[in-house]
């Protein structure tokens, strides 16, 4: 449990305390945050002035408002792919759905970073797609697909399908049949029962998956890196060059702790609708 | 929801979800340079990736990496787990059920800088750990993936009879005793399937690695990302070929396994 408290919890000290620093230019790169006052006695030195620079550089403001925009519009594709497949495997007879399930999961075992480095291949300018499109005559000229936010999209939809899969299928096994003989026996058609049953039963799995997508969606680093355009911006590559590119240590750590808050927002909402859930 | 609408986006879904990886199977084959054009059938680049020391020696620290981590956050996780669902009520028991879940839900940029913020700040107060390399990597591996063991063993460990670890203790074992005799070979298959996804995961990141990383311990993620970012390189391909012919039969073999033992419970 030590381990956990060392190396997980006092992290977010350090990366608070760090993100009130200055910069300077040394070893390490932020001020110290305790000092020796001229009277012997410690004082405590905070600067917000990190935070007040986030607010006014557009460039961090932008970043955060579109990985939220992409994370969302991924997770709404990621919806739409996914429900259809969850329905189908559950609704499978026995054998054939663990065989359904098995191979949604198996791409997930894979590498991420090959799977993201596998969509390079496919939408390059003279990718498969394109001379695939150009072979068969639908155009003549290659789309650009590779280093636009298309791509992004593809790739965390790809690459977080499973996580929005599993949560659903869990939820529309345990969906009772009855309920669906009984709406159809009412007269309902199967499309009626569908939205006035099926649909409003799987919410819980549809948030959870949601979620799943959701969240790490938004600190992505390496879809945007591999797939993105240089104008795509995402907070977690914002993150990533701050502290790698500038090694300006303090911004970075105080964009750290500001997503830290953007992510922890949705997670303390969803645990809220869990628990409402497990009172009922 | 009848009819030709669900069959037809399941196809389609399989096809977004395999036709990548197919695709580059193929072109792992192919004898052009240019990644995507078509040069007749060879194993060139699986020879080249074989003499590629730089791709070799990554590949050894990632497995490295990768057990240690693995096998330290299977002792943490389970130990974890066991305090959770074990004792009900003790001071911090929130602290503790936030602190194995957290991890699971962060964001890997944020986990990736906060470790290295510790990592130096400790550095300079304690001295150790000194430099970064792979002792930081298992370190920070086995404290995300701890939390992904903890989940494991802990659905596990719920749904075990407790009146084992009673009788037990009814016949005179001590909590010690009784939980290395009897806890925890009921739940070593769980706890087996925590180990491998650990391994999974601490081999498949790339993200937490570079932050906490120091010059010379490299894992394989690293080098494939600082190739790729310059563009598509068919010995990735081949690489990329190799590892997923690996999971694959990996996955299949387990999926077949515990299929034969459920036929045998029936």
């Amino acid at each position: 449990m030590l381990w956990l408290l060392v190396f997980f919890l006092a992290p977010f000290f350090v990366l608070g305390r760090i993100s009130l620093a200055e910069a300077i230019i040394a070893r390490p790169p932020y001020t110290p945050m305790f000092e020796r006052g001229p009277d012997g006695s410690l004082e405590i030195i905070a600067s917000l002035e990190n935070y007040r620079f986030l607010l006014t550089d557009a460039l961090y403001r932008n970043a955060y408002l579109s990985s939220i925009r992409i994370a969302a519009i991924s997770t709404v594709f990621a919806l739409l792919i996914g429900y259809p497949m969850a329905y189908f495997i559950a609704r499978a007879p026995e054998p054939r759905r663990s065989l359904l399930l098995l191979l949604v999961i198996l791409p997930f075992w894979t590498s991420f970073l090959l799977r993201v480095y596998a969509w390079m291949g496919f939408l390059r300018t003279n990718g498969v797609i394109n001379n695939m499109l150009i072979g068969m005559g639908v155009i003549d000229q290659p789309l650009v697909m590779m280093q636009t936010d298309f791509a992004v999209y593809i790739g965390i939809v790809y690459t977080y399908l499973p996580f929005m899969i599993l949560p659903l299928y869990a939820n529309l096994t345990k969906l009772d049949g009855a309920l669906l003989e009984a709406a159809s026996d009412l007269g309902a058609s199967p499309v009626v029962t569908f939205f006035t049953v099926t649909l409003p039963l799987s919410l819980p799995g549809i948030v959870a998956g949601s979620m799943l997508v959701f969240i790490p969606a938004i600190g992505e680093y390496v879809i945007p890196a591999l797939l993105g355009g240089p104008d795509t911006l995402m907070i977690g590559r914002v993150l990533w060059d701050e502290f790698f590119g500038s090694r300006d240590w303090p911004v970075a750590s105080a964009v750290a702790i500001v997503m830290l808050v953007l992510v922890v927002a949705p997670i303390m909402w969803l645990q809220s609708v869990q628990n409402r859930r497990g009172a009922d | 929801m009848r009819g030709w609408f669900l069959p037809v986006a399941v196809l389609l879904g399989f096809i977004f979800l395999y036709a990548p990886i197919i695709s580059l199977v193929v072109f792992s084959f192919n004898d052009s340079r240019l990644v995507t054009v078509w040069g007749g059938f060879s194993t060139r680049w699986y020879g080249e990736l074989l003499n590629d020391r730089q791709i070799m020696g990554a590949a050894w620290v990632s497995l490295k990496v990768a057990f240690f981590s693995a096998t330290l956050a299977t002792v943490i996780g389970t130990l974890g787990a066991f305090v959770l669902t074990r004792f009900s009520r003790f001071t911090g028991r929130l602290l503790l059920t936030g602190m194995i879940t957290a991890p699971l839900v962060m964001p890997e940029v944020i986990t990736g800088l906060s470790l290295l913020l510790l990592f130096i700040s400790m550095e300079l107060t304690l001295g150790w750990p000194a430099g970064r390399g792979m002792v930081t990597v298992i370190i920070a591996h086995t404290t995300f993936c701890a939390a992904f063991v903890a989940v494991i063993a802990q659905s596990r460990l719920r749904s075990m009879d407790e009146s084992l670890e009673e009788a037990a203790r009814d016949l005179g074992a001590g909590p010690v005793r009784v939980f290395f005799d009897v806890t925890l070979p009921v739940i070593a298959p769980a706890l087996v399937s925590g180990w491998l996804l650990a391994f999974t995961l601490s081999l498949d990141d790339l993200v937490i690695a570079s932050f906490v990383t120091g010059p010379g311990a490299s894992t394989l993620p690293m080098v494939i990302f600082s190739k790729v970012r310059l563009g598509v390189s068919p010995d990735v391909n081949a690489l990329a070929t190799i590892i997923i012919g690996f999971v694959f039969v990996a996955v299949l073999a387990a999926g077949w396994l515990m299929r034969k033992q459920m036929s045998k419970g029936l």
